[in-house]
């Protein structure tokens, strides 16, 4: 059964149609890449995959033991954030609320759990520093640990990589491939970076309001030919 | 020409430039600092006096009331502050005042409904009923203040969320219509007597005992609040979108920080007048955030910053007969330019 299907899913805002009738499904252990153009409707999907817009019609069901407010959100950075008063400890540990059920504080799991994925991303020695102080790829792994707290099975992430420099990125997407090939957590990530993106990935979202392609990278290299040329160079 | 137009280019690109300009900002932020500092030694007698006098004061029952109401209002105002400050929504704080203003207004304006000057098709009893409504609404204007405040606080929380037109300009929108109408329905009635202008600039005078028990009860219910909520005010401030993923109901918090605020707002703005209450939201989270790094030295901060810069406000009100709101607010720039002058050193 799939973590995550969906299922003739069409999304609007006040009548224009920002997701078209797309169907795809995410099983455990899958890494997807969505790519599209701008406006194509890949974030806002990926909001609804996480109940955060409701779709117009179709459905969208979880499985396989996967709740809801259980997946770890890496989102589209908003210009608010980026000069927060919040140290990278206090970022980290916020990725655990979903964890607190009725409880009002975080616990010493919660702590320990946030601690673990600092060290795992190699964020651990900047605990105290300020967020907003750190490089751009520091705060993605910042926020990439706060995702980590709130799951184990399933990350969605929409443009990681975007504004980050060449090494940066390339670090970062080593780290997402070490997550979803030795922790075994399911990767959905929108990319407008193809090379770096794909080279991972195991499956491939085309989106332009509707679906323009779904299936695997083999798939979608025969398909999209000369998209791989420019992917190379 | 071209001269000119190549020094142009080249200021764009001097690498420097940037810390040039702080290093132009530290300066002039010190020198503000420095004359102050010179003021404060030549003034050193008169400075003692007033804290003096001060205590002096204290012995009033109305004067350590004030104190009281104020010092909490503001601990309150501070907490929500950092979450409002850092939401982009601190001008929400200003629509509501002028709201309050607004309805303070037309309260007191009831006072001058008589049954005699109601329609004359309305029923005898009902016009009686409504001239008797309008009276206790004139006499005691709070609550009928708090509840226009709080819709207003919704209505405000729903544009910025949701309306195409831009937040900022929709809150505009609504505080300066509400002020008009304040200014309009005063002029056709009492005219701008001291109880408006008290209202719009504050006054230590205006607290009466109920005032104490509804601050104590806001503030206790803010303080609670804020604490049992910490992470999860935390996760929606830092990040709604994320925190709305994880299950935390984003929406249900920003409504209660909205209710708390306006609840705050009608509180502190006869102390603080409503042309100056929403800069106790603002200023201690600005100057906090100068300084410190994390959300929790940011709050702790500022709540600290808060207090004692209204007993100084309220000191300086005091001994020089100045409007409360104003003394306060000049403090906390005080606060504020030091705050800066120390960043940008660092
Ligand atoms: N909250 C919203 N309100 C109205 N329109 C929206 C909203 N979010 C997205 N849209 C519209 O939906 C379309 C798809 O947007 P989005 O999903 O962000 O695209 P992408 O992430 O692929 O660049 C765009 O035309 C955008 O204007
Ligand atoms: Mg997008």
């Amino acid at each position: 059964m799939a973590l995550i299907a969906i299922q003739d899913v069409t999304i609007a805002f006040e009548g224009t149609v920002a997701v078209d009738r797309v169907s795809f499904e995410v099983a455990r252990g899958d890494y997807l890449v969505i790519v599209g153009e701008n406006g194509s409707g890949k974030s806002t999907l990926m909001r609804a995959m996480l109940g955060l817009v409701k779709p117009r019609s179709g459905r969208i069901v979880y499985g396989d033991g996967l709740e809801k407010n259980r997946i770890g959100y890496l989102p589209q950075q908003t210009a608010a954030q980026r000069d927060f008063p919040a140290s990278v400890e206090e970022v980290v540990l916020s990725g655990c609320v979903n964890r607190m059920g009725t409880r009002f504080f975080y616990n010493r799991a919660d702590r320990e759990k946030a601690l673990g994925n600092m060290k795992l991303l190699d964020v651990e020695r900047l605990r105290k520093k300020s967020y907003r102080t750190l490089s751009g790829g520091q705060q993605q792994r910042a926020l990439l640990a706060r995702a980590l707290c709130a799951t184990d099975a399933m990350l969605l992430l929409d443009e990681p990589v975007t504004g980050l420099d060449p090494n940066a990125a390339a670090e970062f997407y080593e780290v997402i491939r070490s997550l979803n090939r030795d922790h075994g957590v399911t990767v959905v990530m929108v990319s407008h970076d193809l090379s770096g993106a794909m080279r991972d990935a195991g499956k491939v979202l085309v989106m332009n309001r509707g679906m323009d392609f779904f299936g695997s990278l083999e798939d979608y290299r025969t398909r999209f030919a000369e998209g791989m040329v420019k992917g190379h160079g | 020409m071209g001269d000119l137009l190549r020094r142009c280019l080249m200021k764009r690109t001097d690498p420097d430039a940037p810390q040039k300009r702080r290093r132009g900002a530290a300066v002039a932020l010190w020198g503000v600092m420095a004359l102050l500092v010179l003021w404060a030694l030549f003034n050193l007698r008169a400075i003692g006096d007033a804290f003096v006098q001060f205590h002096a004061f204290l012995a009033y029952r109305f004067i350590r009331r004030a104190l009281i109401v104020g010092m909490l209002v503001s601990l309150c105002a501070s907490l929500l502050g950092v979450t409002l400050v850092l939401k982009r929504y601190s001008m929400i704080g200003d629509g509501l005042s002028h709201v309050g203003f607004g309805a303070l207004t037309v309260a007191m304006a009831l006072g001058f409904v008589t049954s005699e000057g109601l329609p004359a098709f309305l029923p005898q009893g009902l016009r009686g009923a409504v001239a008797r409504l309008c009276a206790g609404i004139a006499a005691n204007p709070l609550p009928f203040t708090l509840v226009i405040v709080v819709v207003c606080a919704f209505l405000l929380l729903r544009i910025s969320e949701h309306s195409r037109m831009r937040g900022d300009s929709a809150i505009a929108l609504i505080s300066t219509s509400a002020l008009a109408v304040g200014v309009i329905v005063t002029s056709m009635t009492s005219g701008m007597n001291v109880d408006v202008y008290n209202y719009m600039f504050g006054s230590i005078l205006a607290m009466s005992t109920s005032d104490v028990y509804v601050s104590v009860t806001l503030s206790a219910v803010v303080l609670v609040l804020f604490a049992l909520f910490y992470p999860r005010i935390f996760a929606v401030t830092f990040d709604e979108m994320f925190a709305r993923a994880t299950g935390v109901r984003a929406g249900g918090y920003n409504m209660l920080i909205a209710l708390l605020t306006a609840m705050t707002v009608v509180v502190g703005m006869r102390m603080m007048g409503t042309l100056l209450i929403s800069s106790l939201i603002i200023f201690p989270a600005l100057s906090s955030m100068r300084l410190f790094s994390s959300f929790r030295a940011v709050t702790i901060s500022s709540a600290i910053i808060s207090v004692a810069c209204f007993a100084l406000g309220m000191l300086l009100s005091c001994v020089y007969s100045l409007p409360t709101g104003a003394g306060i607010v000049a403090i906390n720039l005080v606060v504020f330019i030091a705050f800066s002058a120390i960043d940008a050193t660092r």
